[in-house]
């Protein structure tokens, strides 16, 4: 029964992955990348990361799918756009590819994966919150920092075009 | 639920089925039944409940014909809806115009898995329930989002992205809002929320602290913007762009749309009462656990539909905020205060562990001063305004 669960989950993710990059319409990949973000939402879950499948869909779905969404509607006619750096070429493209899959295909075969007898179904919550004000602080506390930088930036970015904008 | 079900396996009840297969089905009939024995009738006799209560305030009628007191309205009007044909306009995109009611619907719908109506009654009791409720309402975002630009219309377009910027900003002051009742209740789990208040007004969250009373209104502001009701419809404001994102709709999937705005209704309310308001907590006056059951349930109820009646008078008094009013009074009033909220939780759980006992009394004592003031002048001015109008006790 899991190992059914796992596969239609599995089939979604990389179903929804699969329009994501081979549709024409980019509005369509936007929209299918939900699939992909619940898939992998639903792979936490089964294996009992209850807090991290939540907060993937709070901020995959939430944010950063609606922010994607966002910049592909306000774009000026986003069909049919001129694409202006011209393609290397498809062999280059192919050999790239290719290793990169005998790479992670060597990584997935031989890696040898600790495997637990039984997933158990138990709060993490509580252990997550320990870690981050424990052990782990420090990266916790950097993140933050390189959070507020980024908000301070996008604030100043911001200001700036509007100054501009009434200044000439 | 699970406990019952637990209990109906270990009676021999699906005695050569597999465990997992018999919690698919339970859980399947399980939302079905909330979807079709709750969620569509609430929705339904609130949309009839305020339309009637918003004619009152209005000094009209309102709907009267179908029913006793017009009470059959919302089914009327669904069957009507029903009836009607399914327009997919030409220029629209036909298979996101298509799905995109369902993505609203679905975010509402399943709000209701981690709502508890009883200390029994609930589908399923996550330990992250209230991260959950906040989690799947970003679906709704992207139904509105999907029916706005597959409408091909400006304005269902522009309505579609300022809901869609709507919600997202007023998530933060929703959240911010809950997150002192994390800290008091030491649980995310909506029943765990629960167990830790008590029946009376003095042990709910609300009133512990002055902080936690001001998050309580904070959070019933951002929920209704979040929810896009009147004062913070602008999405819909018909003044403007018709009917906003769901302008094209016709039919059943119009119904899906309003259906799911006059269900989170109820949701908010309900989450409203699980976090700040005591829940379902009653004293234990029976030891019959159907019965304390079935009283719990009143009690949630009473408390949620209390809320819903409130945005309903708010609803039919305030005029709609502009959009950049909208966004001031998210980010540089109800953000800021969100966080003040959220520090001053934290020192009072620091300063007094076990609760302040006079503040929470005087907390419930100038509350229920301000409800004994208010009644008062809208009964004298309902004496004084038109008493002819007033004669019938009816809504």
């Amino acid at each position: 029964m899991g190992a059914l669960i796992f596969y239609l989950l599995a089939a979604l993710t990389i179903g929804s992955a699969l329009i994501v990059a081979l549709s024409r319409n980019i509005v369509y990949s936007a929209f299918s990348l939900l699939g992909t973000f619940m898939g992998v939402a639903g792979l936490y879950a089964l294996l009992a990361a209850d807090f991290v499948a939540v907060i993937q869909i709070l901020v995959y779905v939430g944010g950063i799918l609606v922010l994607i969404i966002f910049a592909v509607m306000l774009t000026h006619r986003i069909d049919d756009v001129a694409v202006s750096n011209r393609s290397v070429g498809r062999l280059p493209a192919a050999l790239i590819v290719g290793a990169v899959g005998v790479i992670m295909s060597v990584g997935v075969v031989g890696a040898r994966w600790a495997q637990k007898a039984d997933v158990q179904a138990a709060p993490t919550t509580y252990g997550i919150g320990d870690a981050f004000l424990g052990p782990y602080i420090l990266p916790f506390e950097f993140a933050s920092v390189v959070l507020l930088v980024v908000l301070i930036g996008a604030v100043v970015v911001s200001r700036k075009e509007i100054r501009e904008e009434t200044g000439s | 639920m699970q406990p019952f079900i637990d209990r109906l396996i270990a009676n021999g009840a699906f005695a050569g089925m597999p465990v997992e297969v018999v919690y698919a089905l339970m859980m399947i009939l399980f939302g079905v039944l909330v979807v079709f024995g709750f969620f569509l009738p609430i929705a339904g006799v609130t949309s009839w409940l305020e339309r009637r209560v918003w004619a009152r305030i209005q000094s009209r009628i309102g709907p009267n014909r179908v029913g006793p007191q017009g009470f059959l309205q919302w089914l009327a009007d669904g069957i009507k809806l029903l009836l009607k044909e399914d327009i997919v306009p030409d220029a629209a995109d036909r298979p996101l115009f298509l799905f995109a009611p369902y993505f609203v619907v679905w975010g509402i719908v399943a709000t209701f898995v981690v709502i508890p109506f009883s200390s029994s009654l609930i589908i399923a009791d996550m330990n992250v329930g209230i991260l959950y409720l906040t989690a799947v309402t970003a679906l709704v975002v992207v139904g509105v989002l999907m029916a706005g630009w597959a409408s091909n219309n400006k304005w269902s377009l522009i309505g579609g992205i300022r809901s869609a910027a709507q919600i997202i900003s007023y998530e933060i002051p929703a959240s911010l809002a809950l997150l002192p009742i994390v800290l008091l209740s030491g649980t995310l789990s909506t029943q765990g929320i629960i167990a830790a208040q008590g029946w009376a007004p003095w042990h709910w969250f609300a009133f512990h602290n002055p902080f936690t009373f001001i998050a309580a209104f904070m959070f019933y502001v951002a929920a209704l913007a979040e929810g896009n009701r009147t004062p913070f419809d602008i999405p819909e404001a018909e003044s403007e762009l018709v009917a906003g994102f769901c302008t094209e709709y016709s039919g059943f999937r119009y119904l899906l749309f309003f259906m799911a705005e006059w269900g989170n209704l109820y949701v908010i309310g309900a989450v409203a009462t699980l976090l700040f308001f005591g829940g379902w907590q009653v004293p234990a006056w029976t030891s019959n656990t159907v019965l304390l059951n079935i009283s719990q349930f009143g009690v949630f109820f009473l408390k949620s539909y209390f809320w819903v009646f409130i945005s309903m008078w708010v609803r039919a008094t305030l005029p709609r905020v502009r959009v950049d009013q909208l966004m001031i009074l998210c980010w540089k009033y109800l953000v800021p205060i969100g966080f003040m909220n959220l520090i001053g939780t934290a020192i009072w759980m620091v300063v007094w562990p076990q609760g302040n006992r006079v503040v929470q009394y005087g907390l419930v004592i100038l509350t229920v001063a301000v409800l004994v003031q208010f009644s008062r002048r809208v009964r004298f001015h309902l004496r004084r305004a038109r008493p002819e109008l007033y004669y019938s006790p009816a809504i």
